[in-house]
Parts: structure tokens; sequence; C-alpha cells
């Protein structure tokens, strides 16, 4: 192999690997907080990539009106749960969160629909109707069930990633897309050509691990956070409310899943159903990272991104057998590291 | 047995559905499925629900058996009943290869791991020449006795259930014995087993062996139903998908993983043949429908399926009081069990740059009732971990009967005659406290799996049961013996340890904290026990705090101090060593 091509390979390996490591930093963030094996993270990477590119293409994405729908049960629901101690206030805000905010979203998304919006419209709205589905998803999904094991949640999570699967064959059809480029500069350093694109994926996988580790460490909201993840009931005795810790961090990993999914699908095609593979490859960097670890999580998914990078110049059908079973001797090694915790906590 | 006669019914009902008239041929198919997918949700059941080990990876086992056959039976012309105990052992032993490996990840690693090497082999079936690649093997046989051929779904049928049912009793019965309370025991950590010579990585391995066996039947039946095989039933969405089978019947029943079969199967097949007709177009409707039905279905009963539906049968007062006459063997006695029993000298224990206990000697004598005290913190329940071979001394040296047992496991330990109790209490909750204090008796009894399964260990599991009762009876709850252990207060739960604890029959006893949380009659009695138990023969070391209790009891104090023995004597000297008082107190009081 010559120096040009392991260049390359390295430089394509590392952009996959930011991706990853966003991912990662999501499922770390899910599951310490809610203890969530988040599956349906790839699918937050779909919406965001596709409804941004329909955008941009000038069509109206199914997502805002599933957002409004979702919405609409999340009210419901709140309506019920409080059915006891209705007052005038709890029903203007979750009226309004869960009502006003996604229908004039939808109005919004409706109002560009037919008229190729600027890409930064386009990428503020597929954000945001992201997030708004991920943040009504914990509400109708995990929240109730946040009493029950790990296994219970993690089936959860099967289900909701086959309904948004699905839901996205519906919304977005079965071909491939592709988006506008976010950045279209580019420059050459020596044989290695920079595209724009590939330079805001670096800055913003960086912004963000930054950003997640101020977040963490000097906000009351993070620290609040961690505490959760720590013990909930604990959490709760000392007036931290979990459920507004669930709602946050399902927030942020809908709003990373969408934000991978708007920055790789200028760069590579996207199908509905291509959200799962790369879920998983996050997945994985954040299991070498041990679920807790954010630096180390970051670190693995360069790791995952430049082997994946490499076994497909050399191994293209091993590819993902090569990326999966690189996990068994890591786990291996973390097992026999960190041996057995005593006692499940279910 | 009553618990059999449902099974009977059942099993009587399976037979007659092909007869009933107006049975559409479609049902029977359905059927097929279920019982297919149940006797893999079965393995699961016990893998995941009962010992606590998460798989995804029960849809390559299938394959192994499914393959297995496949290939002898075309490629070799050997008899699909030659295959049979064939399937089976592929599927075992890759079981023990990658059990191996599995079973020491622990927590969250286990799960994936299994996702892993799941997803790889389904790339292995894809690629391998003679396993027909992609395509995979077709015109595999059918099944036949003489010459009947089980051609159609219908003639298959009785095989399927013939299999399923002799599954779940062989299941059922391994669940209901020596070897079932150790798997039972696994979910809810190692520590407390191994305390009873339960060997938890064998055990683990056991029902990782068990579920494969079952999976790979599921794929022996598969290939000659479907009379061809290949790898797209055997991949990482099937194993999700068997997964979820077991979660939705029940995870920790065997009937739940029949009937999550059931549920799921039928499901899908009402929303692939229903739907259309409702929402026309799109066939990815059902995938929606499927995955919000799932979800509903866990918000209603996140336990599963079948205990919800139990939940609301009348609740019988099972269990008979086991024959308490009869006994088993001592625990055979060392010699010297009359002098020194327990030796510790100069123990170590460091944690990164705590020392926990640092170089403490005492000893225990037979007949004597010796309690460790000191402040919170002081290395107590360290020390006891050290005795017990939880955690293994940094220096110093433990001996029991003059000999070292520095680096002996838990397991070496309790064979020697020393049993424990814990600070926290770690019994099983959702088991009797019958069966919980059996435990205590593991080494004493010699059945395994297969007599377990073939309900061959009846003369021995009798035997345990009966010194588990006569245990129970002995520290006065036999009341209680057939409640579910965690439905106690917390201070009964501690006596519960303690009848466990003597089933060991030990020459000595260490408890940890024995009187806390019980009430002073509670206590009376028990202090009235161990002075029982010291003049039949046998030591105690306690730890506690409670110093009315420890003071009226003990007949030699050792006490601690930030990891550090400060004083050691009788009773009358420790209430008065200016040294203990201002451990206890600050500053002299």
């Amino acid at each position: 192999m010559n120096t040009t091509i392991m260049l390359f390979l390295v430089q394509d390996g590392i952009t996959n690997g930011a991706i990853y490591a966003l991912l990662g930093l999501a499922l770390v963030l899910v599951f310490a907080v809610t203890r969530v094996i988040l599956i349906p993270q790839g699918e937050f990477v779909t919406y965001g990539a596709l409804t941004y590119a329909a955008l941009a293409s000038g069509q109206m994405p199914g997502t805002a009106r599933l957002a409004l729908a979702m919405g609409f049960v999340a009210f419901v629901l709140d309506l019920v749960a409080a059915r006891k101690s209705l007052h005038g206030r709890l029903i203007a805000r979750t009226f309004l969160t869960n009502i006003v905010l996604p229908g004039i979203v939808l109005a919004v998304t409706l109002y560009f629909a037919g008229q190729k919006p600027p890409v930064a419209v386009a990428m503020a709205l597929s954000l945001v109707i992201v997030a708004l589905i991920g943040l009504s998803l914990y509400r109708i999904v995990f929240q109730p069930l946040a009493h029950t094991s790990v296994l219970v949640l993690l089936i959860a999570s099967v289900g909701v990633h086959l309904a948004l699967q699905g839901l996205g064959l519906l919304f977005f059809g079965a071909e491939g897309q592709r988006g506008p480029a976010v950045l279209s500069a580019a420059f050459t350093a020596g044989s290695l050509r920079f595209t724009g694109q590939s330079i805001t994926v670096y800055g913003i996988t960086i912004a963000f691990i930054v950003g997640l580790w101020l977040f963490f460490g000097l906000t009351l909201y993070g620290k609040a956070l961690r505490a959760t993840a720590v013990n909930r009931l604990g959490a709760r005795l000392v007036g931290i409310r979990t459920t507004l810790s669930g709602q946050i961090a399902f927030l942020l990993a809908s709003v990373i899943g969408a934000l991978s999914g708007i920055l790789i699908v200028p760069i590579t095609t996207l199908y509905y159903d291509s959200g799962f593979l790369i879920g998983l490859k996050g997945f994985v960097a954040a299991i070498i990272g041990g679920l807790v670890s954010y630096p180390l999580t970051a670190g693995a998914a360069l790791v995952v991104g430049i082997v994946e990078a490499f076994s497909s110049f050399y191994a293209s059908n091993y590819k993902e057998v090569i990326v999966f079973m690189l996990l068994i001797p890591v786990l291996l090694l973390r097992s026999l590291a960190a041996p057995a915790v005593e006692e499940e906590k279910d | 047995m009553q618990t059999r006669l449902p099974i009977l019914f059942f099993a009587l009902l399976m037979a007659a559905i092909p007869f009933i008239p107006g049975v559409p041929p479609f049902w029977i198919v359905l059927l097929d499925n279920i019982g297919l997918a149940a006797l893999v949700a079965m393995g699961l059941v016990l893998l995941t629900g009962v010992g606590g080990l998460t798989s995804f990876g029960q849809a390559a086992f299938v394959g192994f058996g499914a393959y297995t056959t496949a290939v002898l039976s075309t490629a070799y012309g050997l008899s699909p009943w030659l295959t049979l105990p064939l399937s089976l052992l592929v599927s075992g032993l890759l079981a023990v290869l990658l059990g191996v490996i599995t079973v020491r990840l622990s927590g969250h690693y286990l799960p994936l791991g299994t996702l892993a090497w799941g997803l790889g082999l389904f790339y292995l079936f894809s690629k391998l020449e003679f396993l027909g690649r992609n395509d995979g093997i077709s015109a595999i046989p059918p099944l036949s006795i003489g010459s009947f051929k089980m051609l159609d779904p219908g003639s298959i049928y009785y095989a399927v259930w013939v299999g399923v049912i002799l599954s779940a009793l062989l299941t059922m019965n391994l669940l209901d014995s020596r070897t079932g309370r150790a798997i039972r025991a696994l979910r809810r950590g190692h520590v407390a087993a191994e305390a009873f010579g339960v060997h938890t990585p064998r055990a683990k391995l056991l029902v990782f062996i068990h579920a494969a066996v079952l999976a790979g039947l599921s794929g022996w039946l598969y290939a000659h139903l479907q009379r061809a095989v290949n790898p797209t039933p055997f991949g990482a969405q099937a194993g999700i998908e068997y997964l979820f089978i077991a979660v939705v019947g029940g995870a920790g029943y065997v009937w739940g993983g029949v009937l999550g079969a059931a549920i799921v199967v039928i499901l899908k097949e009402v929303l692939q043949s229903y739907l259309p007709l409702i929402v026309p177009g799109s066939g990815q409707v059902e995938t929606i429908v499927f995955g919000i039905m799932l979800v509903v279905l866990l918000q209603l009963a996140p336990g599963g399926v079948w205990p919800w539906l139990m939940s609301f049968l009348p609740q019988k007062a099972n269990g008979r009081k086991p024959d308490t006459s009869l006994t088993l063997p001592a625990r055979v006695r060392a010699s010297g069990e009359a002098g020194v029993l327990l030796q510790v000298e100069k123990a170590r224990k460091q944690f990164g740059g705590v020392i926990a206990v640092n170089n403490v000697s005492f000893d225990v004598q037979a007949r004597e009732i010796v309690a460790l005290i000191g402040p919170n913190g002081a290395g107590k329940s360290t020390t006891f971990n050290l005795i017990t071979g939880v955690l293994s001394a940094t220096s110093g040296s433990i001996s029991v009967l003059g000999r070292k047992v520095d680096k002996a496991p838990p397991q070496e330990i309790v064979k020697l005659g020393i049993s424990r109790t814990f600070q926290h209490v770690k019994l099983v909750p959702d088991m009797t406290v019958l069966e919980n204090v059996a435990i205590g008796a593991h080494l004493r009894g010699h059945s395994g799996p297969v007599s377990s399964m073939l309900r061959l260990d009846r003369t021995d599991e009798a035997k345990l049961l009966a010194e588990a009762a006569r245990q129970i009876e002995r520290v006065g709850l036999a009341d209680q013996m057939h409640q579910l252990a965690g439905s106690l207060s917390l201070g009964q739960q501690r006596i519960v340890e303690i009848a466990r604890a003597l089933c060991v029959d030990p020459m000595l006893l260490l408890l940890d904290e024995p009187a806390a949380g019980l009430r002073h009659m509670e206590k009376q009695r028990l202090a009235a026990l161990l002075r029982e138990l010291r003049d039949g023969g046998m030591s105690v070391l306690l730890v506690e705090h409670d110093m009315g209790f420890v003071m009226n009891l003990a007949d030699r104090i050792v006490v601690l101090d930030f990891g550090t023995k400060i004083a050691e004597g009788t009773p009358a000297t420790i209430k008065t060593n200016p040294e203990v008082i201002k451990a206890y107190l600050g500053v002299a009081a």
C-alpha cells in the first residue's frame, strides 16, 4: 500500500469515527441517565438526515407531522397521569410543549416545504423536528417504564426501533437520499483533500465533546444528570426530577443523532434503514468506552472508524464482521480488568 | 403432583387440536412455528430470566442445529433420527466453546458479546461453501417413521409439540432441584452462592448449554419442517426476536416462553394478513404496529404476560412440609476440630491507598463464641471476607485447623466447615425460605443436572429439603417456610441466612451483624440459639454493634479500629479498656 492510500483511509476513518464518537457519546449519556440502551439512536440519525435532505430538495418531510402526532399522545398521557391533580398551569405547560410547539414547527415546515429553504434553515428545522420526536419518545415509551429492568427497557427500545424504522420507510420511501453539503469550501494539504464537510464534522464533534464536558462538570443540570445516573432514588430524595433528567438525556441524544445524520448525508447516501448499523457502530465505541467514559468512547470511535475504513478497503465482504468481532477481545479484557460487579440492581 | 396436572391437560389439548373438525390447516402451521419459537424462548427463560445472562445470539444455535442435520442428511444421507443427537451435540459443544468466553463477560458486556458473535456467525453461515452460502441447503429429507413420512405441517406437528412439552418438563424439573437452586441464585450475584460451594461459572455454562441444546432442537425440527435452510432466519434480527418473545411472555417462567411465542407469532400473522385490508398499500405498516404493540404490552405487563395472567388465578398455598425424619449424612469431620479452628495471623488488606485491615491477628478455638467489634469502617466485614475467601489478603496468613487457606476460593473454605451470613442480606427474594435455606446444603447433596431433569434425584432432594426444614425449625421460622424470602422482614431474613449457614453442618459459624433489625425478644431467642450451638460443639465468630447482645453472649471479644486490632479479652476487660472507650466515644470518656 502506498502512503496516499493509507492517509486517505485514515482520513476517511477519522471522519466516520467522529460521527461514531458523537453517537457513542449520546448512547453513553442516555444509558447512564435512564438505563435505556438506545437502539433507536440510529433512527434519530436517519430522521435527521432524511428530513434535511427532503427539505433541501423542496419536499415535505413526514417527520414534522409525526412530531405533532407524538406530541399529542404525550399531551394526553400527561393529562391522564395528572388527572387527580389537574390545574391550569400544568395543562398550559404540557399544551405548549407538546401541541403548540410541534404545531408551530409543522406550520413553519409546511411554509418552507415548497421553496427549497437555505441550508441553515433546513438544518435548524430538521434538528428541532427530531428533538421534538426524541422528547415525546421518552414521555410516551420510557417514562412509564422507568422503574423496570434494563432488559425490559432494552426490549422496549427494540420495539421503538422497529416502529420508527417502519415509519421511516413510509415517510422517505425506499430510495437512498443525499443532502447538500453544509460547507462547500475545500482545500488540499499535500496529497490529501479536506472538504468543508469533513472539517465541519471534526469541528462539531470536538465542540460537542467539550460542550458535554462543560455541561456535566459545571452546570447544575449537568450535575443533576450525573447524580441521576449514579442513583435514581438518591437523586429523587434530594429533589432532582428524574423525569426531567430523562427528558434532557433524550433531547440531547436526539439532537446529536440528527446532527450526525445531517453531517453524513452529504458524504454518503442514506436509506431509511441505514441508521441501525451506524448506531450499532457508535454502540461498539460506547461499549469499548465502558458505557461510562466520554473521552474513551471518543477515542474508541476513532479506532472503529479507522478499522472499518481499512477493512472495507482490504476485505469489504467481511467489513461488518471485523468491526463487530473487534468487540469480543475488548469485552473480555474489560471484564477481566473490572471483574463482576456484585448484585444486579433491578 | 398437583403441578403436573395442568401440563397433562395442555398436552391432551394440543394432541386433540388437529382432530377438531374445521380447524384450518393454516392454524397447524402457526402452531408448528409457535412450538419452534417456544423451544428457543424456553432456553432463554432459563438463561436470561432465571440465570440473568442476556443473550442475543440464540438464533445462531438454531442455525447450528439446522445446518448440522441439513449437511448430514443431504450430503451424507444420514437418517434424520440419527442426526438429532448430532445436532444437539454440535449446538451443545459450540455452546461450551462460546460459553467459556462469554460467561466470563460481566454486566452489560455479556449481551453485547452475544450480539457480536451472533452477527459474526450469521455472516459465517452465508459465506461458507459447504453450507451453501446465501442459498443454503435444500431437499432435506422429511422425518419418517417406517414408511410414514412427515411431509406436511400436520404430521410434524406432533414431533414439534412432543419436543416442546418434554423440554418444558425437563426444564421445570431442572429448576426444581439442587442444581436449579444454584441456577436461580445466579442472578442475585455470585458471592452468596459461592459461599455455599456453588461453582458459579460452571452453573452459568450449564444454563448456556441447556439453552443452546433447546435452540439446536428447534433448529433440527425447523430443518425437517421447511426441508430447506438458508442463513436468514439465524441472523441477529431473529436473535433479538427470540429475546423479546421471552420477555413478552415472562422471562422468569418456562410457560412464559411458550405463551410469548404464541403471542408474538400470532400477532405477526394477524398483522400480516389483516392489516393490508385496513391500511392498504405499504407492507411496512405491520412492523410499525408490531413495534408499537410490543411497547404497549411491556407497559401493561412489564414482568411479562404469563405472571400477569397467573395473578388472576387463586393462589394455592403450595408446598408440603418436607419429611424431617430423613437425614443427611453429617459433614466429614477433620481431625483436630477440638483445638484451634481458625488462626488469623497478621492479615492485611489494602485497597489502593486504604488499609482496610492492618496486620490483624486473632484466633477462634473450638466451642467458643468470639465477637469482632469496632466502630463503622473498622474492617470487620473485610476480615470476614478475607477468612471466607471472597477477598484475598495482601499479606499475612489465615489458617483453618492448622492448614493455610490464604488463596482458597470460597467454595473450598465452606468445605472445611466454615459457613457465614452477610451484613447485607443475600437471599434470593423470589425463592421460598425453604429453597433459600436448602442452598446451604448444596455441598451435602450430589445430584447433577441430568439426574435432576429425569427426576432421579428425588431421594437426595428429599433429604436436602428435610435438612433445610430442620434448620428452619431450629431458628424458629417454621411458619414462614413456604413464603417467599423477599416477603419477610429484614430481621427475619437475617435469621433465614443463619438457617442457611447451619445447613452446611459447620464447625465455625461466621455471623455478620445477625441481631440488626431484630426486636428485643428475637435477640434473646437468637442469643439462646447461639449458646445452644456452642454447647453442641460449634464455634461462632460474630460481628455485631449491639453491645448489650455481645457482652452477654461472647466468650471473648476482639476490637478493631481503623483496621487495627486495639484490644482483645473477655467482655469484662473490654468494657473497661480505655482504648476501646476512646475508639467508640472519642477522647477518653
